[in-house]
């Protein structure tokens, strides 16, 4: 286990000890390694980092350090930035696990329940990762995709998200009142200067689901120079549009619980697009 | 290191105002609560609170060994080969043991001996043990276990019960483990009103906060003591002995505190191990279970499936109750049997049935193993027959509570196994008491940000899908081992110097009996320092801690030897006076007689002496249910009502338990505080099992064995408790006429939460824990 002090340490600690594992707030890797699941020949611990737990400003942007804990970001100042991600991160968990839990660890873990993913989805983030070759950036999709992977060394060291100074929403489905593994969320965000709407379902599939089709459909509708309403039945389709598109068939009859995954996942859309409009 | 009330700490998160701090006598009073009826403190809160309190997990013993236990990762597989030499060749590991180094018994069980120490020609579900490593290090321990090399020819798992009957035998004993036809009354009779329903009870795992740990320390004379939670020291040390081969005095038990016990603790798979491991290596060896372990290892509620048809007259009275009961034991029997007694016996409820024709099976399958769990049997039917009642109601047209009202058993009424119920049963007024007390106000007037929705703060509740529903739940449970189990327990009340101590074999499991056993000695002595000794298989037995049996049969063995301790004390007195020892009493620390003539204070009595007295308790016999199921097999009932009101966000299925208000039939309140304790998380493990607790297998593998796949009530979770009243109604056969408290909340609960889940969405709910998409609105509401 080493602990560095800075970005550059940690990556050539990495680059040093190719098998090592980084950690940070080690709520998902500790569970693993506790399960035995995993049994990482070194860990770089990523703890004493103090670059990557704050943010600050770029053009427009936030650049969020991936250390940032999922309690920092649900605090007031931060929800004021960027409020579904603020939302997100008091959802995600009970307090012991938001004190620890970062940031780059839920981008890094990748599980479908992850709480930040649908609203980084929806925010169309940008990854800045560090490695021994310096830096370089790729959209946090194509990372949960799968479409781009990290290379040997590699950290997850930045995330930069739009300002985008409109209401956002994340809401969850779960199976209790106290905190609990995400059934279905929805993280959606409204860009006013682009009259878009940017919506991801979480925890139905492997990574978030963009309903590209069903944004540019009902962006269209929406009155974006006057009082963004729009009618309950365009929201109640809406809702029918995302959840066609993320949760599809799979043969027929429809199974009871892809009905009831499906009526879940229409209902939170279409909740959080009628909050983000009304706020 | 006796157990105290470890359910205490974790069942105070619900933060709730109740009935009952106006009826506790002592809390105006500024001197330390004393005596029967006081709220009494447990003892070692402190230490627990403080973390000071060592559990099994936080022993220790010079030059100790780590055990692991290898378990199996299929639900159903012939063991063709068991190879160690890989594991037992690790640097550091001291011994590997399979089947092969069991010296006694090869199979044991607390009931019936049906289950193998270790498995070794089949495996018969998920995480049955197969072999153990002891090691100098936990990491060596559990790596060495992952060595050994078992290969295995994969079988179908019988997962599905009703399959059972027709699967080949999973074991020698066969697939059906009991089978009760219980036949009360006319065939033929029929109802103008009949009402049919099939209701599913998934598995809750009774899932204590501490895992099971365990130390086993070699001793000179070749036997070896147990360090353990047990909650039957003294059948835990028999099937040990018979397993290693010993007699049972070479083995002993020392009970340290329990972590929680909900159920039967500890899991001989790791009892068994550890004592085996320590004997071959003449070392101490310590286990501590992982969580998934733990899931793995321990019995669970028996899922049911119930098959119902009640008959009722055009009035709303039951006229007929037809019954089907399949019960999923697992591979091995345990508790099975006398679970199958308890769901055949109570399937019909606390209400008053002239005909009733139920029959119940208890089967083998390969899904996780099935024992006691409190309230078990009761709790199953218990959902399935208020589910039955809301179906009459609503046939009839009759408000839930009334139609409850109008079939209620009392006093005198028949059992349908014949047996006439001779203890107090209250239910009418209980009933009475939960429908007249007031309904918790709707949100609607306080801002909105501070309403709780299903769904929790910040969540997708939204206040216009959220519909309000109120249902009733009651149930009844027996107290005390049923069909003729031999409920005895013996103990020592020992005063030297005005101190008293208490040697009783009684587990605490976090029931309160250490603190009820220093009130009861409070109240017959007058002294005030009582310590109750920690628990030992060298102690006369006092048997399980389960169905309540300690507050009756080990309260009633303390009573009586503290009584007998107080004739030695005033006998002399009484001698001197030339009176007899009744016309002395003790109060408030001093002894009078009868005329006030003589007085003096029971230190100054009690000074220089030391007094011994024994005594034992046993309750009246039982009989087995007969080949009808009928007969007297129970000592005593214990009942309660509940109201549950529920919101239910209807387009998302999500449930919130806003308030159950309970009523309860307890007999006497002995100490307010912890029975509002033990009724209050009786409630919440109700919450978890109607809506959250299941433990998922698919095809046998137990899926998510964590406790974030197994979802218990968190605090959110948790409703408001309100204890609407306690009917104080001695049963006159009980010691103090005190009934058992902690059961019966846990039976009750899920039917009331199913009931009021009803009546907000309208659909049948008729299967527990509910799902999400079986609480979203009816089509048409």
């Amino acid at each position: 286990m080493t602990l560095p002090a800075s970005l550059d340490e940690a990556v050539a600690a990495l680059t040093a000890m190719p098998a090592a594992v980084p950690v940070a707030g080690g709520t998902d890797l500790m569970a693993a390694v506790n399960a035995g699941l995993l049994r990482p020949a070194a860990l770089v611990g990523l703890g004493r980092i103090n670059e990557i737990r704050g943010w600050q400003y770029q053009d427009g942007h936030a650049l969020l350090g991936a250390g940032l804990t999922h309690a920092r970001m649900g605090r007031p100042d931060f929800a004021a930035l960027i409020p579904a991600l603020a939302a997100a991160a008091r959802a995600a968990g009970p307090p012991q696990i938001r004190n620890a839990g970062t940031l780059g660890g839920n981008i890094a873990t990748a599980a479908p329940t992850g709480d930040a993913l649908p609203v980084l989805a929806a925010l169309e983030a940008v990854l800045v990762i560090v490695g021994p070759g310096g830096q370089r950036e790729i959209p946090v999709s194509y990372l949960l995709a799968g479409r781009e992977m990290l290379r040997p060394g590699e950290l997850i060291g930045f995330v930069r998200v739009p300002l985008l100074h409109a209401p956002q929403v994340f809401l969850k489905a779960t199976g209790r009142t106290g905190p609990g593994r995400a059934v279905a969320s929805v993280g959606l965000v409204l860009d006013p200067a682009r009259r878009g709407v940017r919506c991801a379902i979480g925890a139905v599939a492997p990574m978030p689901l963009r309903p590209l089709e069903a944004e540019q459909w009902v962006a269209s509708l929406i009155d974006w120079d006057g009082g963004r309403s729009l009618a309950p039945e365009a929201l109640e389709a809406f809702g029918e549009y995302v959840a066609a598109a993320c949760v599809p068939d799979q043969g027929e009859p429809v199974a009871p619980g892809v009905l009831h995954l499906r009526r879940t996942v229409a209902v939170l859309a279409r909740r959080a697009l009628g909050r983000a409009l009304t706020s | 290191m006796s157990g105290q009330d470890a359910a205490t700490a974790t069942t105070a998160l619900n933060t709730t105002v109740t009935a009952m701090a106006a009826t506790d006598p002592e809390a105006s009073e500024q001197q330390e609560p004393r005596g029967i009826g006081a709220s009494v403190p447990a003892a070692d809160t402190r230490a627990k609170t403080e973390g000071t309190f060592p559990y099994a997990a936080d022993l220790w013993a010079e030059g100790l060994l780590w055990a692991a236990v290898l378990r199996s990762p299929h639900a159903h597989a012939r063991i063709l080969s068991i190879d160690t030499t890989a594991a037992a060749a690790m640097p550091g590991v001291r011994a590997v043991v399979t089947h092969a180094d069991v010296p006694g018994a090869t199979t044991h069980g607390r009931r019936i001996a049906d289950r193998p120490v270790f498995a070794h020609d089949v495996v018969r579900h998920h995480g049955e043990p197969i072999a153990a490593v002891a090691a100098d290090h936990p990491d060596t321990a559990r790596l060495a276990a992952a060595a050994i090399a078992v290969e295995y020819e994969l079988l179908d798992p019988v997962t599905d019960p009703e399959q059972s009957f027709g699967a080949p035998a999973l074991h020698p004993d066969g697939n059906l483990i009991r089978h009760i036809p219980l036949r009360y009354g006319d065939p033929e009779v029929t109802g103008e009103v009949v009402v049919e329903g099939l209701y599913r009870i998934g598995r809750q795992d009774p899932a204590p906060i501490g895992a099971e740990a365990g130390l086993a320390v070699p001793r000179p004379d070749g036997g070896v003591e147990l360090y353990t939670a047990s909650t039957d020291p003294h059948s835990d040390r028999d099937l040990a002995a018979a397993c290693f081969g010993l007699d049972p005095d070479r083995v002993r038990v020392v009970v340290t505190g329990v972590p929680g016990a909900t159920a039967d603790r500890e899991d001989a798979a790791f009892q068994l191990p550890l004592g085996l491991l320590a004997l071959r290596t003449g070392c101490p060896v310590k286990l501590v279970a992982t969580r998934e372990e733990s899931f793995l290892g321990h019995t669970h509620r028996h899922p049911t499936l119930l098959r119902y048809r009640h008959h009722a007259d055009a009035e709303g009275r039951l006229v007929k109750v037809e019954a089907q009961i399949l019960m999923d034991a697992g591979a091995y029997a345990d508790a099975s049997a006398e679970s199958l007694a308890a769901a055949v016996a109570f399937a019909c409820g606390p209400y008053v049935v002239p005909h009733a024709f139920v029959e119940g099976w208890v089967v083998r399958t390969n899904n996780p193993p099935s024992g006691h769990v409190r309230g078990e049997g009761a709790m199953q039917v218990c959902a399935a027959y208020e589910g039955q009642m809301d179906k009459l109601a609503a046939a009839l047209g009759l408000d839930g509570a009334e139609l409850r009202l109008r079939n209620v058993l009392a006093t005198g009424d028949l059992l349908p196994t014949g047996q006439t119920v001779t203890c107090p049963a209250p239910v009418a007024e209980l009933l009475r008491a939960v429908r007249d007390f007031e309904l918790p106000a709707l949100p609607k007037d306080a801002p909105e940000d501070e309403w709780l929705l299903p769904g929790g703060p910040e969540g997708a509740g939204e206040p216009g899908a959220v519909r309000r529903g109120v249902g009733y739940g009651v149930g009844m449970v027996h107290m005390l081992g049923a069909e003729g189990t031999d409920e005895v327990s013996t103990a020592t009340v020992k005063v030297v110097n005005g101190s008293a101590t208490v040697i009783c074999a009684a587990v605490d499991t976090g029931q309160g009996f250490a603190t009820l056993a220093r009130q009861i000695v409070q109240e017959v002595l007058g002294v005030d320092e009582v310590i109750t000794a920690p628990v030992d298989t060298d102690q006369p037995p006092a048997g399980p801690s389960a169905h309540g049996r300690h507050t009756w049969v080990s309260g009633g063995a303390v009573e009586r030897a503290a009584k007998m301790v107080r004739t030695q004390l005033l006998q002399p007195m009484a001698h001197k006076l030339g009176m007899s020892t009744e016309l002395l009493q003790i109060q408030d620390g001093r002894i009078t007689s009868y005329d006030g003539a003589f007085s003096t204070t029971v230190a100054e009595a009690m000074a220089g002496k030391e007094l011994w007295a024994t005594a034992q308790c046993r309750p009246h016999p039982t009989e087995p249910l007969d080949a009808d199921g009928q007969g007297d097999a129970f000592v005593g009932l214990a009942f309660c009502a509940i109201r549950a009101v529920v919101d239910v966000d209807v387009e998302l299925g999500s449930v919130r338990v806003v308030e159950l208000a309970v009523a309860q039939d307890v007999g006497r309140v002995l100490n307010p505080r912890q029975l509002e304790a033990r009724i209050e998380a009786g409630v919440t493990q109700g919450v978890g099992a109607a809506l959250t607790e299941n433990l998922r297998t698919v095809a046998g593998l137990v899926r998510h064995p964590d406790l974030t796949g197994y979802a218990l009530p968190t605090a959110l979770d948790a409703p408001a408790v309100r204890i609407v009243k306690l009917v104080e109604e001695r049963d006159v056969v009980a010691p103090f006429g005190a009934k058992a408290a902690s059961a019966v909340p846990v039976v009750t609960t899920p039917a009331a939460v199913a009931s009021a889940v009803r009546a907000a969405t309208g659909r049948p709910v008729n299967r527990l824990p509910i799902r999400p998409s079986a609480a979203v609105g009816a089509p048409n509401s």
